[in-house]
């Protein structure tokens, strides 16, 4: 049978500070770590949200953002022809030729940062339901007039309603703030695609093309007929959601490995600290040891029960670590996602997964600080360590 | 004639210390009975602990029998004299060796966590032994809120409680007052007498001597 585990617990009593001490650097570690991981899934969850699962967007093969892809007026009359495009009551499909570019806008924190302007036409706003707009009115049709995403409105100079912005050789006004539900379309500028497209003489065509589904689960069919279309075959469609989670890829993937490079660095300092904790505890505890294995524990007993208390150290600390980290959830940042080249807000979202991996992340620096002690308390010789009483 | 429980033959001891080889026992033979006192007895270094010790089976001999219970202890891995240490030894330490984060109770509880006893069993048994050492009032007390032969006399439950085959006594008086260690000896006296227990006890003190039915000395590692 093992050590009680009140044995391990009340311990804890007895060297309170160096205890805390350990605790709290295994859980800024663990703080760390889960806000690296909470930053990156903040991004790709404000990314995906801006997707819908019914929307198909086609860009141009290969281009890794809306900014590098361009559909011409006649391509986009072709995917007009295709099935499987939904309609609405008034039998108009339910598609939206947009035209994104890239303009710079002073941050209320100082310096000029990208934001991305969204040509679009008013069916958008069907296939985005989450879009809504929360303060003043839509843009006129044929209007230099633009609405504001909620995060412009908060993060750029100059960005409220009835203020003038100037790009594309044009004054803009402002005649409305809309909120995308947490998606990255807060961070965005909407107006009228014709003026927009005159304004940058992008008249050609269109940045990318998006569209209702009939059906949610048409995608496949509608797939098979684009690609049988031989006058498409440089574009490629994506489910929305798809195609934005692609956005977040290679900016989350950074964060992460970073992130996590620097986070190990870290643990090793706090994997020697519990260490150091654990071997301080076998020091003082020799005799209890000796003891424990005279009265017939076996040297596995001692192991695990001299484990375990580097465990509950880590696992204390793991919570902490998180119960901090969760904190973060209330703040949401801006910066620039270097794959659309615009700013984007968001905020940092806890998942069970990280939850997961912080525990896993501090159990291993719990397991790796107090193996080798534990070791050392097992293999005491029992009479050497009845006589260091 | 009662059974014979010790069985030591040509038994020798040492130590090596930077390649020299300390000579600790040397050629030991002793009888121990069922139900006897045995008092070791000699000046400091004169081995008698070492001898406690491979006796208790925490420690092996270098050459010759050991036979306790008629296991031959010096033939037993680890784990089986681990084994057999918590079935057949009590221990009685000179500094009661509780640990200071359990109460009296979980003190004496421990050894029984090694058995299959349930915890209602186990509470039993504790009771029990706690009330024959005189401490079923305060078993609910960590060692730090009672008196050192208070401690003792838990000590001496944690040993007593598992009801093994021997007890071992290192100086179980060493550390205690006058009047203290005068009741530590009645109740050894008293297991041996009216438990039946057979005991080792490892003494310098001629007064706790008197107690053992038996009075072996210990010299520069020979028994006399």
């Amino acid at each position: 049978m093992k050590i009680p585990l009140k044995y391990t617990l009340r311990n804890f009593k007895s060297r309170r500070l160096t205890t805390a001490i350990t605790v709290l650097g295994i859980a800024l570690v663990v703080f760390v770590f889960a806000a690296v991981l909470m930053m990156a899934h903040g991004i790709q969850k404000t990314l995906v949200a801006t997707g819908s699962q019914d929307n198909v967007i086609i860009a141009r093969k290969s281009a890794n953002g809306e900014i590098s892809s361009i559909i011409v007026r006649s391509d986009y009359n072709t995917i007009l022809t295709l099935p499987h495009i939904a309609k609405s009551s008034e039998g108009k499909p339910l598609i939206s030729g947009e035209t994104v570019v890239i303009i710079n806008l002073p941050k209320r924190s100082g310096g000029l940062s990208n934001v991305c302007v969204r040509g679009v036409a008013l069916e958008a706003f069907t296939l985005r339901p989450q879009v809504k707009i929360i303060e003043g009115r839509m843009f006129t049709a044929g209007a230099r007039e633009i609405i504001v995403g909620s995060s412009i409105a908060k993060n750029f100079e100059g960005a409220g309603i009835g203020k003038t912005v100037e790009f594309g050789g044009n004054t803009w006004t402002i005649v409305g703030r809309f909120d995308g539900g947490g998606s990255a379309f807060d961070s965005e500028m909407w107006g009228d695609n014709d003026q927009l497209q005159d304004a940058f003489n992008r008249r050609g065509g269109y940045s990318t093309v998006t569209f209702k589904l009939d059906q949610p689960d048409a995608f496949n069919a509608f797939k098979a007929a684009f690609d049988r279309e031989p006058r498409l075959q440089q574009f490629e469609p994506k489910p929305e959601q798809t195609f934005f989670a692609e956005q977040s890829e290679n900016m989350t993937l950074f964060i992460r490995i970073l992130g996590i490079f620097i986070t190990i660095v870290f643990s090793f300092g706090s994997t020697i600290g519990a260490m150091i904790t654990m071997y301080a505890a076998v020091a003082n505890r020799t005799v209890e040891v000796g003891t424990l294995r005279a009265l017939g524990f076996r040297r596995r007993s001692i192991l695990s029960a001299f484990l375990s208390e580097s465990l509950v150290i880590a696992f204390i600390g793991g919570v902490f670590g998180l119960l901090l980290a969760s904190v973060l959830q209330f703040f949401s940042i801006s910066m620039l996602n270097f794959q659309s080249f615009s700013e984007l807000e968001f905020s940092f979202a806890l998942s069970p997964s990280i939850i997961g991996w912080s525990m896993f992340f501090s159990l291993t620096m719990g397991l790796l600080g107090g193996f080798l002690p534990a070791v050392r308390a097992a293999r005491l010789n029992i009479v050497n360590a009845l006589r260091s009483a | 004639m009662p059974n014979t429980l010790i069985d030591i033959k040509n038994l020798f001891k040492s130590y090596w210390r930077d390649s020299i080889e300390i000579p600790v026992l040397n050629d030991i033979t002793l009888e121990v009975h069922d139900g006897e006192f045995l008092a070791l007895m000699g000046p400091s270094g004169s081995g008698k602990t070492t001898l406690l010790n491979l006796i208790a089976g925490i420690d092996r001999p270098s050459k010759g029998s050991l036979t306790v219970s008629g296991t031959n202890i010096a033939d037993l891995g680890e784990s089986a004299l681990a084994k057999w240490r918590s079935q057949h030894v009590g221990f009685v330490f000179q500094f009661y060796n509780l640990l200071p984060v359990l109460t009296a109770f979980e003190n004496v509880e421990l050894p029984l966590l090694l058995t299959s006893l349930s915890k209602a069993e186990r509470k039993k048994h504790v009771e029990l032994v706690l009330d024959v050492v005189g401490l079923g009032d305060r078993m609910h007390h960590y060692p730090k809120q009672l008196s050192g032969g208070q401690e003792q006399r838990v000590a001496i439950a944690r040993a007593i409680v598992t009801d093994p085959t021997l007890l071992v006594a290192d100086e179980p008086t060493g550390d205690l007052d006058k009047h203290s260690a005068e009741e530590i000896l009645v109740l050894l006296d008293r297991l041996n007498q009216e438990f039946k227990k057979t005991i080792v006890m490892v003494t310098h003190d001629p007064r706790a001597a008197e107690r053992a039915t038996i009075q072996r000395h210990l010299d520069k590692g020979e028994l006399s």
